[in-house]
């Protein structure tokens, strides 16, 4: 008897151990959507396969791996693994999509790409694997032709597909950002990739010119100059030469696109006081969104444009308000601080990011729709200001005196990370990061 | 009897020709006399003329002197004008007693020039963000404005501009810097 038991509750055991660890073993989540930045995934980018031979071939093979891992840093959600500690190099495989996982898990890569360069006179192919080393299975391969000039584009249109595989979202490498800069002497626009590269000057207004904003289709930028001699609101297409002014008396400032309308909010003074309007796309006034008297300004739509958050006086110093378009109903968000300006709403819909100043030096905040909150994203390094989130919410821009002149810099969402992406001549400002690019 | 005849003869010759000679005499002085006077009255009536003269360059000179000391007078106002800025607190267009002291003269010049129009322009210091500042700054010369007009100042005459912080006078990072560029300031058409 004794013996028939001790057999039951073995088996039992085992028929428990067994379902449990069936239980255990979840799906696996690459990128915890409630704190992507809480852990960087280890990742491993050897330098990409040779297929082809010559100097050129090998310079790009190095310079594209190089150009991904910095891409898919940029994101914050990647630790890149150092060259130097892997044990396999793709270069000596026979075929480069042959990998052998124990290689790369045993260093603690948990997710490895892997390419091939072919170039064919002004032509190259490239042709990129993405592996999660652990589960050893190929989770996204393409392969892409063009001309050798376009390497960036191919790169990034990869790394889009590695960000969409992961979180389900095709992330921001389709994005640009526009600034404000003084390297000609005054303050212009200027536009360059979401990592930096290539900035280019937008505006030539020889006077002060200020306050970028896009469409959400990302083909007009409408900013605020002094070119006629006083603020006038001007609305540009950025490739045709085409758009609108709204020259008023008083000042027409701070524009902010409504979300997939050609409509635009801006604040205008010519009543006697600064008033938030809405306006079409060719520069006509609607209606008028704020009827408080006391400064009204710095509007920024909810992603589903039914919400505008703005900058508003009427309680004596500046707060941020929301505003429900439909009902008109106006209530107060900020109760923190004497001083809070420059809302930019997440396109994740859930937060807004500020500038709040306390004696004398701001910083940026982050706040709930709820109102919960506020946290303090940046502290004790200079003056931090003009928030403005990445198309997927996961990163902001802002500018920061951190290092004396005004650069721009970039963090993720929760403040981690945060470094300079770019400094040219003079002093930035005012970053205002585009929405996704289609066509990129 | 000869003797006296000719004693007679004698003084009666030579009397008269004596008051002749006397009589001619004082003739000869009295026209001196005359010519003197003559000279005398054209010295006066020259050195009249000299005075009067003198007296005319006097007033003209005092005349200039008023012209000059006028538009000097008129220059030290319009610079004043110019250059004497009203200034504000921190983060507030409201007008202080000695913002409003200087308000009072700018409205008294513009009504002593009444041909002047005028731009305001607000300024603000560097603390705070560019779009605020510029909002601010719009609010500052609207409050410099409205109270011109209370004082009887056309409003057609006088517009508005804001820089923000856009154009400080003084690029410092400290109270003495902020407070010079917290202004309003003037220009003449």
């Amino acid at each position: 008897m004794t013996g028939c038991r001790i057999k039951i509750i073995c088996l039992i055991s085992i028929a428990f151990f067994l379902i449990g660890s069936g239980l255990c073993r979840a799906e696996y989540d690459y990128i915890d959507i409630t704190n992507p930045f809480l852990r960087k995934i280890p990742i491993a980018i050897p330098i990409f396969k040779n297929m082809s031979s010559g100097v050129t071939t090998e310079q790009l093979s190095i310079k594209a791996s190089d150009l991904l891992a910095e891409t898919l840093a940029f994101t914050g959600y990647f630790k890149i693994l150092d060259r130097g500690a892997f044990l396999a190099d793709p270069q000596t495989d026979a075929v480069f999509s042959d990998i052998n996982p124990q290689n790369w898990t045993s260093i603690g890569a948990e997710l490895l790409v892997t390419g091939g360069v072919l170039i064919q006179d002004d032509r190259v192919e490239m042709e990129f694997r993405l592996y999660d080393t652990f589960k050893e299975k190929l989770l996204v391969g393409k392969r892409y032709k063009g001309l050798i000039k376009d390497q960036r584009k191919i790169v990034r249109r990869f790394c889009s597909e590695i960000i969409f595989i992961l979180t389900g979202d095709k992330g921001i490498f389709n994005s640009e950002i526009a600034f404000v800069s003084t390297s000609s002497g005054n303050k212009e626009i200027y536009i360059c990739e979401f990592d930096g590269y290539n900035p280019r000057q937008v505006t030539h207004t020889r006077n002060i010119t200020l306050s970028p904003a896009w469409s959400s289709d990302g083909k007009w930028l409408a900013y605020t100059s002094y070119a006629k001699g006083k603020p006038d609101l001007y609305i540009k297409h950025l490739r045709e030469k085409r758009g609108a002014v709204i020259a008023k008396k008083g000042i027409n400032i701070t524009p902010a696109w409504v979300p997939n309308k050609f409509a635009l909010a801006a604040t205008l003074s010519f009543s006697g006081d600064p008033e938030i309007y809405l306006l079409t796309g060719t520069g006509k006034v609607i209606n008028r969104l704020t009827k408080r008297r006391g400064i009204d300004l710095s509007p920024s739509w909810s992603p589903d444009g039914k919400h505008m958050a703005f900058v508003s006086k009427r309680s004596g110093t500046p707060q941020l308000y929301i505003k429900n378009i439909a009902s008109g109903q106006v209530r107060r968000l900020t109760f923190q601080g004497r001083y809070n300006t420059q809302p930019s709403w997440s396109p994740k819909g859930d937060r807004i990011a500020y500038a709040g100043m306390e004696s004398g030096r701001n910083n940026i905040f982050v706040i709930g729709i709820d109102g919960q909150g506020p946290v303090q994203l940046t502290h004790d390094e200079g003056d931090n200001e003009s928030p403005s989130w990445s198309p997927d919410g996961s990163l902001i821009a802002f500018s920061s005196t951190r290092l004396g002149p005004s650069r721009i810099y970039v963090m993720t969402a929760y403040g981690t990370d945060q470094r300079r992406l770019l400094a040219i001549k003079g002093e930035q400002t005012e970053p205002e990061w585009s929405p996704r690019m289609v066509n990129k | 009897m000869r003797k006296k005849l000719w004693i007679n003869l004698a003084l009666v010759l030579v009397i008269p020709g004596l008051l002749f000679t006397v009589s001619c005499a004082k003739k000869t002085v009295k026209a001196d006399t005359t010519l003197t006077q003559q000279a005398e009255d054209d010295a006066a009536a020259a050195a009249a003329e000299k005075a009067k003269q003198e007296e005319l360059a006097r007033q003209r000179a005092l005349e200039e002197q008023r012209i000059e000391e006028e538009a000097a007078r008129k220059l030290a106002a319009r610079n004043m004008f110019l250059n004497e800025d009203i200034y504000f607190e921190f983060d507030s267009a409201a007008l202080l007693a000695e913002a409003q002291a200087i308000l009072k003269k700018k409205a008294e010049w513009l009504q002593n020039n009444s041909n002047a129009t005028a731009t305001i322009e607000g300024h603000c210091d560097d603390r705070g963000t560019n779009e605020y500042n510029l909002a601010l700054g719009d609010t500052r010369a609207a409050s410099a404005k409205t109270f011109l007009m209370d004082l009887g100042i056309a409003g057609a005459r006088l517009s508005c501009i804001s820089y923000g912080e856009e154009r400080p006078v003084d690029p410092g990072h400290n109270e003495e810097a902020w407070a010079k560029n917290r202004r309003g300031h003037f220009i003449i058409d």
